[in-house]
């Protein structure tokens, strides 16, 4: 293949690298970000996505960069988590007086590195594309730089996030050693019929540092201080747009490189799901703050997506990609909505800050119980078709005692879920609850409308679309 | 006729979209748009009433096939699929028929919120509604679990000191019985390849899975139901909920329970319901024996009249395992009929607590004097409850254990002695609250039912003393399905 059919696979990354860096010297010139501004940004990732579906599909740079139905799938997703949270995050930054021109780029340069894990072939593109995604998070994380919180949080996931990496190159080059080359096709060729102890050696630290990645239990630890320390608005992106990135990459290297593994990895990943499960239905029960509440919550939807993965098959595969997508919408909405509530100017941040939500701003408390319904995996809500297919995947492939160890786990997290709830419904209002900004409201509600009902007619598209997506793994 | 059934369930939500419009005519929570959402939702519960009095004339009663069916695929191989048979045609009416009488029953003893309440109620009546008619496993499964969203809300909001208590213990009592069922279904359709509850009625499950779907489903319907031991949600949460949920709760609710053992555990797990009966019969026989015992140690009203509930479903449990003809029609008659008398006897409750805003047994006595009408039909539920001939409760009670006695004398024995323990704790609640001097001083100037009470309590006597006299009026119905079913079951089972 010629340089320029290698290239046309890689039009998203070609159109957010150029804009991500056009968009920096525009920033430096006017030194501070303007509605205008914001908007190319988001006009960058649209395009981007257009390029990712009508753009050319094939493997591209000798294997190193795959544009097929999943990465289209993953980038259309990332793109618009990436979009959404640029006009959430860019008005939130300037009424506290952080104006900086960075935070649309860093979002772009974010979507750049998720992207290419998405469509990353070796291990080297995993890495770049990981440490790209990486990078942008960690500044992001610490954007607010004269909150101690912020900066704090930044710090400690920039320490950990640097282990995971070193985790994951170890066991890229054990890979590497072993196999004897970074490409998954090749990869796959020296683990047919089950892989030798080295090479699972260095695939048990490649998921050790993907497992970092998308904070699966046992290396969920950061994540609750992360999400707690972090702006909101940035949450609401890294807690959604990553973990998707992270688990089609995850998908991938199994699927792709690994899948005459199979056998091997599965039991890992049903550990690892189970762990994360308890771990998020259980820790979760003892937090008081909202935004580590949800970094449980979300090390619990972890646990289910990598219970699809642990299928080991294409509808386990769907089931994961259907799963991430609905958890995107359930994530982002439900960080929308905090950034959108502030007493007296201050953050809402604690369960018990929000008393009496419902009478005092009924259009954010509906939205924020229909994410907290959602993520309880109540019928019809998103989040129960999301678990719907993991289970039935699950089951399907054997797992059934897994499944209703997981079931058993969310009626666990049904708990603090309801206490959500009953807080807001139930109890006495406290008053003084600030007019919620539009943009963080109106997405927020467009959010919540997503998890019911326009979930029951989006499911017929995304249905099929991931099943395509699926197929792309090449797993029967 | 086909769609009848989808504008019965969704009636209701025509009336929430009505009662969410009013706050363009008046600021929500404001006395005008109080009163006019209550009426926006009594006219929307009788137009349902109609419809599914309209679907009833229409419904043929001579093939136990699935009738007025809708049929639409949806994304991942399910359906939208509706139907009724002779089994869970009554339930519909059922629900449409006391969900006008909980609107008016609420009409003065809600405070607070009343649009929220009114949408509440005519959401559960959606869902509740749609229980019946899916045909659909995961169709089922959404109606059957969304509905606790707004009994949730009813028992919480509105609810009594201890409401939040309530709440949770019912929310997550169900949830967790209901995964296990959610585990089954995914099983099912591992196996099947579909999700159609016709077709899976006539699929064939191997003896082993039949136990353990059996088990999953069982854990769902036992907690439903509700059966003992997993019966000790249901007090607690009668006692905190607002009159109408419990009336709700008791007359409709509790039924979706004996509805999934007829509609899936026989038909679909026929092996396994034959191997667990003696199991069925035992926890019923203990139901009916142990909480008739407790409810009449009990010192509160809705206490008492909650655990006669569990007894009484432990005859419809009995009817049902009993795979017999008399057994099934008695079951369905037992629920119709408790689905009147034990809504009542909750309205009965409401009527005194509305006056007294207390349901201690103690605190009243005499009230005979001062509330002659109020008497008059709080007597006749409560010979309904204890199952006097001439009384809907009587027919269900006998016919269930005549179907018991074919299949287990034991069973049927036992659960014979419950008949009069239920006229024990019945007629000395009666007794203490109705009868003897008036002597609490508070109670000197309460009043006798008033127009709106009566004209509540008016279709329910007429419900239980029609059945009772006319019990045909039910069996007509249910007879071609529950034949059928009765047939499947015994060639399914070699009996």
């Amino acid at each position: 293949m010629n340089f320029s059919a290698d290239l046309s696979l890689a039009l998203p990354e070609v159109i957010l690298a150029a804009g991500a860096l056009a968009l920096l010297v525009w920033g430096a010139f006017q030194s501070r970000a303007n509605a205008v501004f914001s908007l190319a940004a988001v006009a960058l990732l649209v395009a981007a996505g257009a390029a990712a579906v009508l753009g050319p599909m094939g493997r591209g740079f000798s294997g190193g960069l795959i544009a097929d139905q999943a990465s289209a799938f993953a980038k259309v997703a990332i793109y618009a988590a990436s979009a959404i949270a640029i006009p959430l995050g860019q008005p939130w930054f300037q009424r506290r007086g952080v104006n900086n021109f960075e935070f649309p780029v860093l979002i772009i340069l974010a979507a750049l590195g998720m992207g290419m894990m998405a469509s990353a072939g070796d291990l080297i593109s995993l890495y770049i594309g990981v440490e790209l995604h990486s990078l942008a998070l960690y500044v992001l994380a610490a954007i607010h730089r004269d909150n101690a919180k912020a900066s704090e949080a930044g710090l400690k996931y920039f320490v950990l996030g640097a282990l995971s990496s070193g985790l994951l190159l170890y066991g890229a080059s054990l890979i590497y050693g072993f196999a004897g080359s970074t490409h998954f096709d090749i990869i796959a060729q020296s683990v047919e019929g089950g892989a030798g102890v080295g090479v699972l050696f260095g695939l048990v630290f490649l998921i050790c540092g993907l497992a970092f990645k998308i904070s699966a239990a046992p290396f969920h630890m950061w994540t609750p201080d992360v999400y707690e320390g972090a702006p909101t608005p940035v949450v609401a992106f890294f807690g959604a747009a990553p973990k998707m990135a992270a688990m089609v990459l995850f998908a991938r290297v199994l699927a792709e490189g690994f899948g005459g593994a199979a056998d091997q990895w599965r039991q890992i990943l049903v550990i690892v799901a189970l762990a994360s499960v308890a771990v998020g239905a259980f820790a979760g029960l003892a937090q008081t703050n909202l935004k580590r509440l949800w970094a449980y919550s979300s090390i619990a939807n972890i646990g289910y997506a990598v219970l699809g993965l642990a299928s080991g098959d294409a509808a386990g595969i769907q089931a994961m990609l259907v799963f991430m997508v609905l958890y995107m919408v359930d994530v982002t909405g439900f960080f929308a909505c905090l950034a959108a509530l502030s007493r007296d100017g201050r953050p809402m941040e604690t369960i018990s800050d929000m008393a009496g939500l419902f009478k005092e701003r009924p259009g954010i408390a509906l939205a924020m119980s229909a994410f907290a319904l959602s993520a309880l995996g109540l019928p019809p809500f998103s989040g129960f078709w999301a678990k719907f297919y993991v289970f039935k995947a699950a089951i399907g492939a054997g797992l059934g005692i897994a499944a209703v160890v997981a079931l058993v786990g969310s009626v666990v997290a049904a708990f603090y879920y309801l206490r959500l709830i009953k807080v807001m419904w139930f109890d006495a209002p406290v008053g003084g609850v600030d007019t919620p900004p539009l943009e963080a409201k109106a997405i927020a509600i467009a959010l919540a409308l997503f998890t019911f009902p326009v979930v029951l007619v989006a499911l017929t598209f995304i249905d099929p679309l991931a099943a395509a997506a699926a197929a792309a793994f090449g797993l029967a | 006729m086909t769609g009848i059934l989808s504008l019965i369930t969704y009636a209701p939500v025509a009336g929430i979209a009505a009662i969410l419009a009013l706050r363009f005519i008046a600021p929500a929570g404001s006395a005008k748009s109080a009163d006019l959402a209550k009426w926006i939702a009594l006219v929307t519960t009788l137009v349902t009433l109609a419809l599914s009095l309209v679907m009833l004339g229409q419904f043929d009663r001579t093939t136990a096939d699935f009738q007025f069916v809708e049929d639409f695929a949806w994304f991942g191989g399910l359906h939208y699929r509706m139907g009724v048979d002779g089994i869970s045609v009554l339930f519909v009416v059922l629900t449409a028929f006391l969900m006008p009488l909980c609107i008016a029953a609420s009409w003065r003893s809600i405070e607070y919120r009343i649009e929220e309440y009114l949408i509440a109620f005519l959401a559960l009546e959606t869902l509740v509604i749609g229980v019946f008619c899916a045909l659909d496993l995961i169709l089922f499964y959404v109606f059957f679990e969304f509905g606790l969203a707004p009994m949730f809300l009813i028992i919480g909001v509105w609810g009594g000191k201890n409401r939040v208590y309530a709440a949770f213990k019912f929310f997550l009592y169900t949830l967790l019985g209901s995964v296990l069922m959610l585990a089954a279904v995914l099983a099912m359709i591992g196996i099947t390849g579909t999700s159609s509850i016709p077709e899976l009625m006539t699929y064939d499950f191997g003896q082993e899975i039949q136990i353990w779907l059996w088990l999953a489903f069982f854990a769902s319907f036992a907690v439903k139901m509700p059966m003992w031991p997993v019966h000790t949600w249901l007090p607690d949460a009668h006692v905190e909920a607002p009159t109408a949920g419990s009336v709700i709760l008791a007359g409709v609710l509790l039924k979706m329970g004996g509805y999934g053992f007829m509609r899936f555990s026989l038909p679909m797990f026929p092996d396994a319901s034959v191997f667990f009966t003696p199991l069925v019969f035992a926890l019923s026989v203990i139901a009916i024996v142990y909480t008739s015992l407790v409810a009449f140690r009990q010192t509160d009203i809705k206490t008492l009249i909650a655990y006669s509930s569990v007894a009484h479903m432990g005859f419809v449990t009995l009817g049902i395992f009993s795979g017999n003809a008399q057994g099934e029609q008695g079951a369905i008659f037992q629920m119709v009929s408790h689905g009147l008398i034990s809504g009542a006897l909750f309205l009965c409750v409401g009527v005194v607590y509305d006056r007294m805003h207390t349901r201690e047994i103690a605190f009243y006595g005499g009230l005979v004097n001062r509330m002659p009408w109020y008497a008059a039909i709080f007597l006749l539920f409560t010979m309904g409850n204890v199952g006097l001939p001439g009384t809907s409760g009587f027919v269900g009670e006998i016919l269930t254990m005549t179907g018991a006695y074919q299949a287990s004398t034991w069973a049927a024995i036992v659960a014979a002695t419950g008949v009069i323990l239920s006229a024990v704790y019945a007629l000395s609640l009666y007794r203490r609250v109705v009868f003897g001097e008036l002597t609490n001083p508070a109670l000197a100037e309460i009043k006798d039912l008033n127009w709106r009470e009566v004209a509540i309590f008016a279709p329910l006597i007429l419900g239980t003393l029609y059945l009772g006299i006319y019990p045909a009026a039910v069996f007509d119905i249910t007879q071609t399905s529950v034949d059928n079913l009765v047939a499947v079951y015994r060639a399914a089972t070699g009996g």
